[in-house]
C-alpha cells in the first residue's frame, strides 16, 4: 500500500466522518442539557430527503440546506414539546420520530415525483460542490508528481465540500460555547442538576429548547450533507444507522467535543476500508467487512463494558424536569 | 385519590390516542391528495374482506404478539427493550441452526426443539445487554441499539459465508425438511376458506398461549411480582429485599425468548429456511403493540390485530392507490407509538380536567339541597 492510497483512504474518512460528526455533536448539545435524542437518525434523514427535493425543485443547493434544516427542526420541535413540555419519554418520542421520519420521507417522495420513494438525480448545480484551496492539484496524476506534503495538501485538506469544513469548525466553536460561555455553563448544569439552574432563576425549559433546536440544525446540515454533497440525491433509509453510529461516537467520546471529533474520525475510518476492500486479510486470518460495519457498535458496547475506561452520562439525562418537586 | 375511574385510564386513554394517530394519518393521505375515507375503506376490505387477507393479517398478528409482549415484559420492570429486532433475528438463526442440523421425524418434535433454540439464541442475545445495565448501568436503551446493528451484520456474514446453499447467489439457507414444515392454516381451519398459499400457521396458538402465560407471570407470581415492583420503585424494591440484577436479567431474558419466538413463526411456519432481514421491523412494531395495549397481554392482543391489519391493508392499499406508498404504514406506526407512547401526558392531562370537574360538579349538585 502506498503513501497515495493511505491519504485515499483518509480523504474519503473525512468525508464519511462528516455527517457523523455533525449528528454527533448535535447529541452532545442535545444530552449535554439532559435531553437523551436517539431521534438523530430520523431528523437526517428528513433533511436529506427534504434537502434533496427542494434542491431539485428550486435549483439552488443553498435553498435546499435550508429546507432540510428546517424539516430536522419541526421534527426537534416534536421531540421538545414530547419530552419537556409533556415530559413524556424521551427514548419514546425518538423512535417515534425516526419512524415518522423514515415514513414520511419516503411518501412524500413517491407523491413528488413517483419514483419509488426516491428524488431524481440532482444535477450539479442542486449540489454542494468541493472547493479546491488555492495550489492544490485536482487531477490524480498531478498530485501523484507531487512531494508527500503536497499529496496531503491536495488529496486530503483540499476538495472537499464546504459542509465539510463547516463540522469540522462545529467543533472549536461547540467546546468554545460549552465551555467558556455563560450560556454554555448553564446548558451543561442543566444536564447535570436542572433544580439548581431553577432555584437560579433560569429556565430550564428555556435552555433545554435551546439545546434541542441546536440539535435539530446540526442534524439537518448533516441530513443535507448526505443527500447533496456524498451522493446526489435522496433514497429511502440513506441515513443508514448512521445517526445511531454518531451516538456510539458520543459514548465513546464521554460527551466531550474534542472526542467527538476523533470518535468520529475513527468510525469514518472503519467505514472507508470497509469500502474500499471487502475482506481484509491479515496473515492466514480474513476479517469479512460485515466486521468492520459493526466494529463501532462492539467498540461501543466494550467501552459500556467498562473494559476501556469509563462512560458516565449527564446526570439528569432522560428525565423530564418537574418544577418544585 | 384518583383522578380519573380505572377504565378511563385503561381504555378512554389508548383509544384517544390510536385515533388521534389515526386522524393525523388520515391528514397525511388528504395532504397527499387522496381520500382518507376511500384508503381506510380498501385497508378494511384488504385486511378483513376475505380469507386470504385474514391469513396475512393473523398472520403479521402473530409476530406482533410476539414482539409486543416481549417490548411489554420489559416495560413492566420499567426496562426499555428497543433490541427486539436483534434478538428475534438471532431466534432465526437458533431455529435454522437445530432444523438443518438435525432429520426431524415429525413436526412436533421439530417444533419443540426450534422453540427451545429460538428462545436460547434470542435470550442469549439480550444476556450481554441484561448484564451491562445490571451491573454497569449502561444504558438497555443504548445498548440492544448496538446488539440490532450487530446483530444483522452476523446473520448478513452467517448467511453469505456458512448458511448460503452452494452456487446460489441469495443469501439464504437451504429450505427446511418438509417433515418440519408446520401445518398451516388451510390444514387446521380449511373450512373456513383458507388456503394452502396462507402464511398463517400453528403459531398463532402458540401466540395465544404466550399471553395468558404472560399474564399468569405478571399477575399471578410472585417473580412477576417483583418485576413489578422493581418497575415502580427500584429504591423501594431494593429495601423490600428484591435483587435488582436478578430481576433485570430475569426479564430481559424472558422478554428476548419471546422475541425470539417470533421466529417460529416466519422462519419455520412460513419462510420454511433462513432469510435475510426475516424480521421486517417486527420488533420495532413491537413498541408501538405494547405502548398502545398498555403491556397488558388482553391489549397487546388488539394492538397487533390492528397493525396486522394495518399490514395486511397497507399491501393492498399500495396496489389501488399507487400514490400512496407503503411506508404510510410505518408513518402510522411513528404515530401510534408518539401519541400512546411519547405525547401521552398531552391526551392524559385534558381526560383529568375533565373527570376533576365531573366529580367536583357531582360533589356541589349532591351539597346544592343541603344549603
Amino acid at each position: 500500500m502506498d503513501f497515495l492510497t493511505i491519504l485515499q483512504i483518509l480523504d474519503s474518512t473525512v468525508r464519511l466522518a462528516t455527517p457523523l460528526l455533525l449528528a454527533c455533536l448535535a447529541g452532545l448539545w442535545s444530552e449535554r442539557a439532559g435531553i437523551f435524542d436517539i431521534g438523530l437518525e430520523g431528523k437526517m434523514l428528513i433533511a436529506a430527503f427534504f434537502a434533496a427535493a427542494i434542491a431539485y425543485t428550486s435549483g439552488s443547493v443553498w435553498v435546499g440546506l435550508f429546507a432540510g434544516i428546517a424539516a430536522s427542526m419541526v421534527l426537534a420541535v416534536l421531540h421538545g414539546l414530547a419530552s419537556i413540555t409533556f415530559r413524556g419519554n424521551q427514548l419514546i418520542s425518538g423512535v417515534a420520530i425516526n419512524f415518522l421520519a423514515a415514513g414520511l420521507a419516503v411518501v412524500i417522495a413517491q407523491t413528488w415525483f413517483a419514483q419509488g420513494g426516491r428524488t431524481p438525480q440532482l444535477p450539479s448545480e442542486a449540489r454542494f460542490a468541493n472547493i479546491e484551496l488555492p495550489g492544490a492539484a485536482t487531477r490524480i496524476r498531478d498530485i501523484a508528481q507531487q512531494g508527500p506534503l503536497g499529496q496531503i495538501y491536495s488529496e486530503l485538506i483540499s476538495g472537499h465540500s464546504i459542509l465539510v469544513y463547516l463540522a469540522l469548525a462545529c467543533v472549536p466553536l461547540t467546546w468554545w460555547v460549552l465551555y467558556r460561555t455563560r450560556f454554555g455553563l448553564r446548558l451543561r448544569a442543566v444536564g447535570e442538576n436542572p433544580a439548581a439552574v431553577d432555584t437560579a432563576g433560569i429556565s430550564v425549559m428555556g435552555l433545554r429548547f435551546a439545546a434541542v433546536m441546536i440539535a435539530g440544525v446540526l442534524c439537518g446540515i448533516a441530513g443535507a450533507y448526505l443527500s447533496t454533497a456524498l451522493s446526489s440525491g435522496f433514497v429511502k433509509d440513506m441515513s443508514a444507522g448512521r445517526g445511531f453510529i454518531a451516538l456510539a461516537a458520543l459514548i465513546f467520546a464521554k460527551w466531550r467535543p474534542w472526542y467527538a471529533l476523533s470518535a468520529c474520525l475513527l468510525f469514518g475510518f472503519f467505514d472507508a476500508v470497509g469500502n474500499r476492500y471487502q475482506n481484509i486479510q491479515l496473515g492466514d486470518f480474513i476479517v469479512p467487512v460485515q466486521f468492520m460495519q459493526a466494529l463501532p457498535y462492539i467498540l461501543v458496547v466494550i467501552v459500556l463494558a467498562g473494559l476501556v475506561g469509563k462512560a458516565i452520562p449527564p446526570r439528569a439525562g432522560g428525565e423530564p424536569y418537574v418544577k418544585e418537586r | 385519590m384518583d383522578k380519573m375511574p380505572k377504565w378511563a385510564d385503561v381504555v378512554l386513554i389508548p383509544l384517544i390516542s390510536v385515533v388521534l394517530a389515526l386522524l393525523v394519518s388520515g391528514l397525511v393521505v388528504a395532504i397527499i391528495g387522496e381520500s382518507p375515507w376511500r384508503a381506510m375503506q380498501i385497508m378494511v376490505r384488504g385486511a378483513f374482506g376475505s380469507a386470504y387477507g385474514w391469513g396475512y393479517t393473523l398472520y403479521y398478528a402473530t409476530n406482533f404478539i410476539f414482539t409486543g409482549l416481549a417490548v411489554a415484559v420489559a416495560f413492566h420492570a420499567r426496562l426499555f427493550n428497543i433490541g427486539g429486532e436483534g434478538q428475534a433475528a438471532l431466534g432465526g438463526l437458533g431455529v435454522a441452526v437445530i432444523l438443518l442440523a438435525v432429520d426431524w421425524p415429525h413436526w412436533s418434535l421439530a417444533l419443540a426443539a426450534a422453540m427451545g433454540f429460538a428462545m436460547l439464541f434470542a435470550a442469549a442475545w439480550a444476556a450481554l445487554p441484561a448484564y451491562l445495565q445490571a451491573k454497569r448501568g449502561s444504558h438497555i436503551v443504548i445498548t440492544t441499539i448496538m446488539f440490532n446493528y450487530i446483530a444483522s451484520a452476523l446473520l448478513v456474514y452467517l448467511l453469505v459465508n456458512v448458511f448460503r446453499v452452494e452456487g446460489s447467489m441469495s443469501p439464504e439457507s437451504a429450505s427446511f425438511a418438509a417433515a418440519t414444515h408446520l401445518p398451516s392454516a388451510a390444514d387446521f381451519a380449511g373450512g373456513l376458506g383458507f388456503r394452502g398459499s396462507t402464511p398463517l400457521n400453528i403459531s398463532i396458538f402458540l401466540a395465544l398461549i404466550a399471553c395468558v402465560l404472560v399474564w399468569l407471570l405478571i399477575w399471578r407470581t410472585r417473580l412477576g411480582y417483583e418485576i413489578r415492583a422493581f418497575g415502580h420503585s427500584e429504591t423501594a424494591a431494593v429495601y423490600a429485599g428484591i435483587n435488582p440484577t436478578k430481576i433485570i436479567m430475569i426479564t430481559m431474558l424472558i422478554s428476548g425468548a419471546l422475541a425470539g419466538m417470533m421466529a417460529i413463526n416466519v422462519v419455520m411456519g412460513e419462510a420454511e429456511r433462513l432469510v435475510l432481514d426475516f424480521v421486517e421491523g417486527a420488533g420495532f412494531v413491537g413498541i408501538a403493540v405494547a405502548l398502545m395495549g398498555r403491556s397488558h397481554p388482553v391489549g397487546v392482543v388488539l394492538a397487533a390485530l390492528l397493525f396486522g391489519a394495518l399490514y395486511q391493508g397497507g399491501a393492498e392499499l399500495q396496489f389501488e392507490m399507487p400514490a400512496i406508498s407503503r411506508e404510510m404504514i410505518v408513518v402510522i406506526q411513528a404515530l401510534v407509538i408518539l401519541f400512546t407512547g411519547a405525547l401521552d401526558n398531552m391526551v392524559r392531562m385534558p381526560v383529568q380536567q375533565i373527570f376533576l370537574s365531573l366529580r367536583r360538579r357531582a360533589a356541589q349538585a349532591q351539597n346544592s339541597p343541603e344549603a
